[in-house]
């Protein structure tokens, strides 16, 4: 089946290692995501320029619920689906994302690692759309780098 | 010069699932208002509506709405759209007119009609637009925000459901006899935790409803209160009406990440814990008041885990001290700190334009010591809070 973005410009393509595509202001060192909408700036420097850059695949999860009732439109969901707030330690920014296909929800706790996969949202006229998700890390570490 | 006005009358018409026009309920509540303030509708100088879009367009539910079904009387006119904070942003546009002494006599008025179920956002592939992108790629209702502030509540500070629960039992308590509040009835923890769960760890009873429901409020300077033998009105204190600061660590509807605490920091600005800790402190400088100083206090409670929150934002306990807050019984009625007297969204549900007016509304009660089954003994300082989406904080403190 053929397979596209939900969204174009939010994440990169490749299936091993997406990465989250935001950007970076030039002056102020702030990153912002999504790329596409309207985020706050850093007030210190509102006009400056920003460049596209690719984010850390890896951070902890900063929280996550379990929706029992499907949304209304235009939600592609079917309950039950998990969402989660997952915190970058680079770019210092917490970010939505669904819990990836096939993750159980139950194992999920506060400050444990997570990291950016691909997975389905919809299929419409045998068109996969495809989305950003959140998955417990396979081989989590330690902050020294020991295997947890 | 004083900066303070005096709120001369108020009037809602019940919260409910009603099913007319919106526009009724807020001649009922306007009706009340003035019959409150004791003037007749061309006395009003000034209207400010609080502002919705509903059938796709803004301006539907508007100020110059009422002005209309009143009957047109050539009143000066501003509509707010602050989504949830809408009604306090009104009050703001019409204590602006009067303190500039461009008008003496002003209604601040909002009513909905809301749609059953989640609020959704309008129809339409919109792929620019937060709001529907959030619902499209993440099926993040509401209820998803919520819930994600109240497991942080678990993690952080030990709160469990049966914390939750409390607060919408002590919520029904308090509004079952008020006459406005659509659900008049007693919930116990057991109800709580046995409702069908929405969004892990919230149930349907920790969630508030949307409902049918008007506001209104009639404001004038104190100079023109006292010259028509109003000596000790209840009076505005403080108004805020404030935009986030930069950068904000919480997840706020409708967004997708937070701020980058990354990058350079404004000079002097010092790490804090979201937007809504910055709400209440513009209100409370006005006033020249503190949190010590409250009698009562008016949170919105879109869900019971986020009344928590508010504890610690308006500064009645510190952070994560408010399940203990709770627990003690301080913000029930009879405690130090009555928090939702009148029994809060757990009991009204939120009719969004109308809703932060309602809150004033119950605290002009509260203050005059007319809040029948609901009274907090004594009241002389109260506070009203509020975030409405896109970054629209709102809060007003009056006192006697």
């Amino acid at each position: 089946m053929k397979r596209v973005p939900a969204i174009d410009g939010w994440f990169t393509q490749d299936e091993e290692r997406p990465e989250l595509i935001g950007t970076r202001g030039v002056e102020s060192g702030s990153f912002f995501f999504p790329p596409s909408l309207a985020v706050s700036a850093n007030p210190n420097t509102p006009f400056e320029a920003r460049e596209s850059v690719r984010f850390s695949r890896t951070g902890t999860l900063w929280s996550y619920t379990t929706n029992h009732y499907s949304p209304p439109e235009p939600s592609v969901q079917t309950a039950p689906y998990t969402v989660c707030a997952v915190e970058l330690a680079t770019e210092q920014i917490v970010i939505l994302g669904p819990l990836a296909t096939g993750s159980d929800a139950s194992q999920l706790k506060i400050g444990m690692q997570m990291e950016l996969v691909i997975g389905p949202l919809f299929v419409e006229d045998d068109v996969e759309h495809t989305m950003y998700q959140w998955a417990p890390l396979r081989n989590p570490v330690t902050p020294t780098g020991d295997p947890v | 010069m004083s900066r303070d006005l005096a709120i001369i009358g108020v009037g809602m018409h019940p919260w409910g699932k009603w099913g007319r026009n919106f526009v009724e309920y807020g001649v009922v509540a306007a009706r009340e208002a003035l019959a409150d303030a004791g003037l007749e509708w061309r006395d009003i100088q000034f209207v400010a509506g609080g502002e919705t879009v509903r059938n796709g367009y803004p301006g539907y539910v508007a100020g110059a709405t009422f002005a209309q079904a009143l009957g047109w009387q050539g009143a000066q006119v501003a509509s707010s759209y602050a989504a949830c904070a809408s009604g306090v942003t009104a009050l703001a546009t019409a204590r602006a007119q009067i303190l500039a002494g461009l008008a003496d006599v002003a209604m601040v008025i909002g009513a909905d009609t809301t749609p059953k179920g989640f609020l959704a956002p309008n129809k339409g592939e919109r792929g620019d637009d937060p709001d529907w992108l959030r619902f499209r790629l993440l099926g993040a209702t509401n209820p998803t925000y919520f819930a994600l502030y109240a497991r942080r509540r678990m993690d952080l500070f030990g709160a469990t459901r049966e914390d939750f629960a409390r607060v919408k039992v002590k919520n029904a308590r308090h509004g079952l006899e008020n006459p406005n509040a659509r659900y008049q009835r007693a919930s116990t923890i057991e109800d709580v935790l046995t409702s069908p769960l929405v969004a892990d760890p919230l149930s349907l009873l920790d969630i508030c409803a949307t409902s049918d429901g008007a506001a209104a409020m009639i404001v004038t300077s104190l100079e023109w209160a006292k010259a028509h033998g109003i000596d000790n009105p209840i009076r505005i204190r403080g108004v805020s009406t404030t935009t986030p600061s930069y950068p904000n660590p919480t997840i706020e509807m409708p967004n997708f990440a937070t701020d980058s605490a990354a990058g350079i920091a404004t000079p002097g600005a010092q790490p804090h814990r979201g937007f809504k800790d910055s709400i209440a402190l513009r209100a409370f400088e006005e006033a020249g008041i503190g949190p010590n100083d409250l009698s009562c206090a008016e949170v919105y409670d879109l869900s019971t885990a986020l009344e928590l929150d508010w504890y610690e934002h308006i500064g009645i306990c510190e952070q994560g001290e408010a399940e203990q807050l709770l627990r003690s019984g301080a913000t029930e009625l009879g405690g130090r700190i009555p928090v939702n007297p009148s029994g809060g969204l757990a009991c009204f549900g939120e009719a969004v334009p109308a809703q932060a007016i309602a809150q004033v509304c119950e605290l002009t009660w509260q203050l005059r010591g007319t809040a029948t089954g609901r009274q907090v003994e004594n009241a002389s300082v109260g506070l009203s809070i509020n975030q409405g989406l896109f970054g629209h904080g709102s809060c007003v403190i009056v006192s006697t």
